[in-house]
C-alpha cells in the first residue's frame, strides 16, 4: 500500500493552460429568462425556427428537476449568477485570419494549436472556440474540396440552415435530460461537420474549446453528420484558466452516421480541475451522444478525462442500423478532490448490432471515480453482442472506485458479456521498479499507462502521446 | 599486500545495523564486509532476518534504521533513495518478484539499463541497440526473447521468474548483488541455469551475497565466507566448510553454539 504522504506529492504539478487572456469581451448581464434567450438568439440573427427552439427546451428546461443519482456532491448551482453570452470583442464581420484580435491568436499558440497559415498544424483541421464563439476554423478551403462542411455551428445556421434544421436534436432532444435542455436554451457555439456521400475525411478534424472568463458558463454544440459510406476521425481538446470560482460546462455532441458511415471521436478533457483543497474547477455536465442511423454504420467514442473538478459524462451510442458498431474507450483519471461519474450507454436496437467498452478508472487522492454504463438489448436486437471491460486502479488509500453496470436485455437471442476488476498500485510494486533505477514519478507513470494501454492503442498516434504526457503530469508529484 | 589493499575498500560494509518495522525491532547489530570479487553466503533459519537485510540495503521504506549504518563504495548510502542506490551498483534479487500487469518487459528493462548507463555516464541504448545487448544476456539465463513482449513476471513459472532476475542483475552490471533465495522454488536444471549464469556474470570487481538455505546452491557456487544468522545477528562466520557442516547438523547446531556464548 502505497502511503499517504507519497500519494499527496505525486499529483500537484501546477496547471499549465491556468493563464487568463486579457481580452475585451462582451457580455450580457448574468441570469437566464426568456429575454436571455431571445437576446443570444438575435445576437447571432438566427432564423426563427431555431429561436423556437430554444424557447422550446428553455420551457422544458423550467419544469425539469437537476439529476441527483450520480456519485457525485457539490454546492447546489445557481442558475441565475451565470453569464450565458461572452465574446471577445471583434470587427463585425472577420473575413481573414489576419482580423482576428492578435491576442486570440497568441492564446491558442500558447495552448499549442497555432491558428496562423504559416504555423498551423499541417495533419489536422482545427476549430477554435474561445467561450462562447468560434474564433477561426483553419484549412476549409482545402476540405471544401472534397465536399467536406467544417465551420462553426453558428455559421452552419446561416449557410446550411436546412441540415441544421433536420438533425438539431434529432440525436439529444431538447427535453433529453436538465443539462441537455439547458444547452438545447442558450447553446452560443461549437463545430459542425458534414461528410458528404462516399468521401473518407482526408485530414482528422479537431476543435479546440477555451473558456477564458470565470463567471460566464461555457454551452457548446457540436453536430457531426456522417453520409452514406463516408468516415471521418474528429478530436476534441479543452482547457480552462485557474479561478477559484466553478464555472459549468455544459455541452451537447450529437453523432450521426448512415450507411456505412464511420465516426471516431476523440476527446482529450483538461479543464482546470481545482486546486488541491477543491477549490474552483469546472462543472462538467456533457450530454454526448451518436445515432448509427444506417447498416453497418459504426461510431467510436474514445475519451482521456483528467480535468474538471466534477466530471457527469456518457457518451453513448444508439444502434438502430442492421451489424451497425459502437464502442467506448475511456481513461478517467482523478485526484485531489475531483469527483468522475462517468460511463457509456449502449443502446441496441437493430439486428446484429456490437458494442465494446473498454473503461480505466484511477482515483488518486481524495478523489472518487465512477463507472456508470447501461448495456440494453431491445426485442429486435437479434443476434446482438456486447463486450465490457471495467477497470479501477486505486493510487493511496484515500480515493474511491465504484462500477454501476446497468444491463437491460429484452432480447434472448443476444449476448452480453461484463468483467470487470480493481487493483492497487503496490508499494512493493514500486519498490521492485524503483531498485531497478527507476524513478519513483517514472514507476507510477509506468504503471499507469500500463493500465491504460487497451484504450490509448484506440486514440490517433498524436493524442496518444499527448494523453500519456498528460497522465504522467497529473501524477507527478502525488505519488511521490 | 594485494589482499590488504581489497580489505581496505570494501565494496559493502554493514556495521552494527540495527533495524525495525512497525516498531518491531527485526536486526539486531549486523557486521558484514564485502569486498570486490568475493562471494558470501548468508545462512539461517527464516524469520533470522536475511531478507530483511537485503531489502534494507536495497532501501525498501518499510524498514527503519535504528542504529549503525551501511557503506557503498565508501559512502554512507541511508539518504538515498532506492532507484540512486540501484543506479550506482547495488543489485537486489528479489525472494519473489513481483508481477507488474501491462509493463511489458522489455520496456522496463530497456528503462532501468539505461538508468544504469546514465549513472555510468555511458551512452544510453536505443530499442534496437537495447534488444541486441538483452539478446545476447538472454542466453546467460536460457530465456526465449517471448518473455521479453509480455508484461513484468506476469504469468511466469517460479522458475522463469528468478531467471528474470538473473538477466536484470546481466543488464544492470551491479557492483554488489544481493540475492535472495534465488535458488529456492528451482528444479534441478533450473538451479543450474540460474547458477551458471551467476558465475558468468560475476567477476573480480563484483561483490555477491547469497541468501540462502540449500548447500546445492553453494556446490554450484563456491563462497568465500559462509555466514549463519540467527535473531537479526550474524552468529558465526566460516569458510564454505560451514555451510557443510550446517547442511549436516542443522540449524539446532547452531543454537548450541549461540547458548555457549
Amino acid at each position: 500500500m502505497v502511503s499517504e504522504n507519497l500519494v499527496k506529492d505525486v499529483v500537484t504539478e501546477p496547471y499549465k493552460y491556468g493563464f487568463i487572456t486579457d481580452i475585451e469581451t462582451e457580455k450580457i448581464c448574468k441570469g437566464l429568462t426568456e429575454d436571455t434567450i431571445r437576446l443570444i438568439s438575435a445576437k447571432k440573427d438566427e432564423p426563427e425556427f431555431l429561436l423556437n427552439f430554444r424557447l422550446n427546451a428553455f420551457k422544458k428546461w423550467q419544469k425539469m428537476k437537476e439529476p441527483n443519482w450520480a456519485e457525485i456532491g457539490y454546492k447546489a448551482i445557481d442558475y441565475q449568477d451565470i453569464i450565458y453570452y461572452s465574446a471577445p470583442k471583434q470587427k463585425e464581420k472577420i473575413s481573414s485570419l489576419d482580423e482576428v484580435d492578435p491576442k486570440l491568436l497568441e492564446t491558442f499558440d500558447k495552448l499549442g494549436i497555432p491558428l496562423t497559415e504559416q504555423k498551423k498544424l499541417t495533419n489536422v483541421a482545427v476549430d477554435a472556440v474561445f467561450d462562447s464563439v468560434s474564433i477561426a476554423t483553419t484549412f476549409r478551403k482545402e476540405l471544401a474540396e472534397h465536399g467536406v462542411i467544417f465551420c462553426s455551428i453558428s455559421e452552419a445556421v446561416k449557410d446550411h440552415s436546412d441540415l441544421i434544421e433536420k438533425y438539431l436534436g434529432s440525436v439529444v432532444p431538447a427535453n433529453d435530460n436538465y443539462f441537455a435542455a439547458l444547452n438545447s436554451a442558450v447553446f452560443s457555439d461549437g463545430s459542425f461537420v458534414y461528410i458528404p456521400k462516399g468521401v473518407t475525411c482526408p485530414m482528422d478534424l479537431s476543435s479546440y474549446f477555451r473558456i477564458n472568463s470565470g463567471d460566464s458558463g461555457q454551452f457548446e454544440r457540436t453536430l457531426i453528420i456522417a453520409e452514406e459510406s463516408s468516415s471521418v476521425s474528429y478530436l476534441e481538446g479543452c482547457t480552462a484558466p485557474m479561478f477559484d470560482t466553478n464555472t459549468l460546462h455544459a455541452a451537447v455532441v450529437e453523432l450521426i452516421a448512415l450507411d456505412d458511415a464511420s465516426i471516431k471521436y476523440s476527446t482529450v478533457q483538461n479543464w482546470y480541475a481545482g486546486n488541491e483543497e477543491g477549490v474552483g474547477g469546472i462543472f462538467n455536465f456533457v450530454t454526448k451522444r451518436g445515432k448509427c442511423l444506417g447498416k453497418r454504420s459504426k461510431i467510436s467514442w474514445s475519451q482521456v478525462e483528467t480535468g474538471s473538478a466534477i466530471t457527469w459524462k456518457y457518451p453513448s451510442c444508439l444502434l438502430l442500423g442492421e451489424e451497425s458498431v459502437g464502442e467506448f474507450y475511456s481513461v478517467a483519471l482523478t485526484n485531489n478532490l475531483q469527483q468522475a461519474d462517468t460511463g457509456t450507454k449502449m443502446i441496441h436496437i437493430g439486428p446484429k448490432t456490437k458494442s465494446t467498452i473498454v473503461s480505466k478508472g484511477i482515483s488518486a487522492g481524495n478523489s472518487v471515480n465512477s463507472y456508470r454504463g447501461l448495456v440494453k438489448m431491445g426485442s429486435k436486437a437479434i443476434g446482438s453482442r456486447n463486450y465490457s471491460q471495467c477497470d479501477s486502479m486505486l493510487i493511496g488509500d484515500q480515493a474511491a472506485a465504484n462500477t454501476f453496470p446497468y444491463i437491460q436485455s429484452q432480447q434472448p437471442n443476444s449476448e452480453i458479456e461484463h468483467e470487470a476488476s480493481t487493483c492497487r498500485i503496490s508499494e512493493d510494486q514500486l519498490f521492485y521498479l524503483q531498485s531497478r533505477g527507476i524513478e519513483f514519478e517514472e514507476a507510477v507513470s509506468m504503471m499507469v499507462s500500463g493500465f491504460c494501454r487497451d484504450v490509448f492503442n484506440q486514440l490517433p498516434m498524436e493524442f496518444a502521446a499527448e494523453a500519456d504526457k498528460l497522465l504522467a503530469l497529473k501524477l507527478e508529484g502525488s505519488v511521490g | 599486500m594485494q589482499s590488504k589493499t581489497k580489505e581496505l575498500n570494501p565494496v559493502l560494509e554493514v556495521n552494527n545495523l540495527f533495524a525495525s518495522t512497525e516498531d518491531l525491532p527485526i536486526l539486531k547489530g549486523v557486521n558484514i564486509a564485502v569486498n570486490p570479487g568475493e562471494i558470501h553466503a548468508i545462512m539461517g533459519r527464516n524469520g533470522c532476518g536475511k531478507s530483511t537485510l537485503s531489502k534494507i540495503i536495497a532501501g525498501h521504506p518499510s524498514y527503519k534504521i535504528t542504529k549503525g549504518e551501511i557503506k557503498f563504495t565508501g559512502q554512507d548510502i541511508q539518504s538515498l533513495e532506492p532507484e540512486q542506490r540501484a543506479q550506482s551498483g547495488i543489485f537486489l534479487g528479489f525472494q519473489y518478484p513481483i508481477e507488474i500487469p501491462g509493463v511489458s518487459n522489455l520496456e522496463f528493462l530497456r528503462v532501468a539499463t539505461n538508468a544504469r548507463r546514465k549513472f555510468l555516464k555511458k551512452e544510453e541504448l536505443d530499442t534496437f541497440d537495447f534488444e541486441d545487448l538483452v539478446r545476447e544476456k538472454l542466453e546467460l539465463v536460457k530465456m526465449d526473447s517471448a518473455f521479453l513482449s509480455r508484461s513484468i513476471n506476469q504469468g511466469f513459472s517460479g522458475g522463469e521468474k528468478k531467471r528474470n532476475e538473473i538477466l536484470q542483475m546481466a543488464l544492470l552490471e551491479p557492483k554488489i548483488a544481493i540475492l535472495d533465495e534465488t535458488d529456492s522454488g528451482l528444479d534441478i536444471d533450473a538451479l543450474r541455469i540460474v547458477a551458471s549464469g551467476i558465475k558468468k556474470i560475476s567477476n573480480k570487481k563484483t561483490g555477491i551475497i547469497l541468501i540462502t538455505h540449500y548447500q546445492r546452491l553453494l556446490d554450484e557456487i563456491k563462497p568465500n565466507y559462509v555466514h549463519v544468522m540467527s535473531d537479526g545477528q550474524i552468529i558465526k562466520t566460516g569458510d564454505s566448510d560451514l555451510a557443510l557442516e550446517l547442511e549436516k547438523y542443522g540449524y539446532e547446531w547452531t543454537d548450541n553454539f549461540l547458548k555457549k556464548q
